[in-house]
């Protein structure tokens, strides 16, 4: 008997969560890892300045090439994360984001929970365009250096896996700490707070990563569809989805992480995820013939 | 979208994704990504 798609995605979250943070001894002297798979840059948000962690952060990346004195744009970030979308699209957000694990964690602190304002979710467009792209390439110093907009200002995962767990092993860090910290303190005391009331609250208002992935899920090789045929709509899959996201409607959608609690919950089985064609297509062509 | 013209603009995206990683790679761009992520980043701590 199979894993249900419910506990295979946790599994691949802690998976996930793993190999991008292995080097947890590092917490205990506050070191970050320096070896060489910091180059590669991880699909999922993760800072890079976490003791832990084994990978390059893509959005940081992203602005530390374009923000450099030899480059304006970084081919290198922008690709993997055009590979990344175009594979996997928002299955990257639903089931290989550290971050995203760990706002579902919070979500599961007992409390009151709300729906989010459909002109929240635009609120990342506007974030990755103002302080991921633009930023960093127009707001230079003297020797044409931008500096990591979206990182300094706003990035709460930056604050939690780098900022805290830094400052508490290093006394010479913390006597620098300023009205920064207090602002990214507060976007952190927010996201989170957020998190605890609203479904992957960051991750729908917030991730420029999400916004990124979410635009290309129309085009992601790794896809959601369903046979019309044997779908009567119930409403079941659009019930159960927490990112409040039609399935049958909007099967595309940019909010949808794939995280296939709509298939789980089909009783007609009408809804598939995956690289492959579907049944749907299969079905209507054996019709046709 | 059709499923055809999807593929296609899939492959035609993928093809753009993979030159983009190997022409920023030939100039020099992971080691700007590597420089940034194995030194602490101010920035992203709060302290920058």
């Amino acid at each position: 008997m199979g894993l249900k798609v419910s506990v295979k995605r946790k599994l691949f979250q802690v998976i996930a969560f793993g190999y991008s943070n292995v080097h947890l001894l590092n917490f205990k002297g506050g070191k970050i890892y320096e070896g060489k798979w910091k180059q590669f840059c991880n699909p999922g948000l993760n800072c890079y300045s976490c003791p832990a962690a084994s990978l390059a952060c893509p959005i940081g990346a992203l602005q530390a090439v374009s923000g450099s004195m030899n480059f304006q744009f970084s081919f290198y970030v922008v690709g993997f994360l055009l590979a990344a979308g175009v594979l996997l699209g928002r299955f990257v957000c639903g089931w290989l984001c550290p971050f995203g694990l760990l706002q579902e964690l919070m979500h599961k602190i007992p409390a009151l929970k709300f729906k989010l304002k459909k002109g929240f979710l635009y609120i990342k467009y506007v974030i990755l365009v103002v302080f991921v792209l633009t930023l960093p390439v127009a707001a230079t110093n003297y020797m044409g250096m931008g500096k990591p907009a979206f990182c300094q200002y706003i990035c709460p995962a930056g604050m939690l896996e780098g900022g805290i767990p830094l400052l508490l092993t290093h006394q010479e860090l913390r006597q620098t700490i300023g009205s920064l910290f207090y602002l990214k303190t507060a976007v952190l005391i927010v996201t989170l707070g957020g998190c605890v009331l609203v479904y992957r609250f960051f991750c729908r208002t917030m991730c420029p990563l999400g916004a990124i992935y979410g635009l290309m899920n129309k085009i992601s090789l790794y896809h959601l569809e369903i046979d019309k045929n044997q779908c009567v709509n119930c409403g079941k899959c659009a019930k159960v989805c927490k990112m409040e996201v039609d399935p049958v409607k909007k099967p595309d959608s940019p909010e949808c992480i794939r995280c296939g609690a709509c298939a789980e919950s089909c009783p007609k089985g009408a809804i598939c995820m995956g690289f492959t064609r579907s049944s749907s297509e299969r079905f209507i062509h054996k019709l046709s013939e | 979208m059709g499923s055809k013209k999807k593929k296609l603009v899939s492959g035609i995206t993928l093809a753009i994704a993979c030159a983009f990683i190997w022409y920023g790679a030939a100039r020099g761009e992971i080691a700007v990504v590597l420089n940034k992520a194995v030194n602490i980043c101010l920035e992203c701590i709060g302290l920058g």
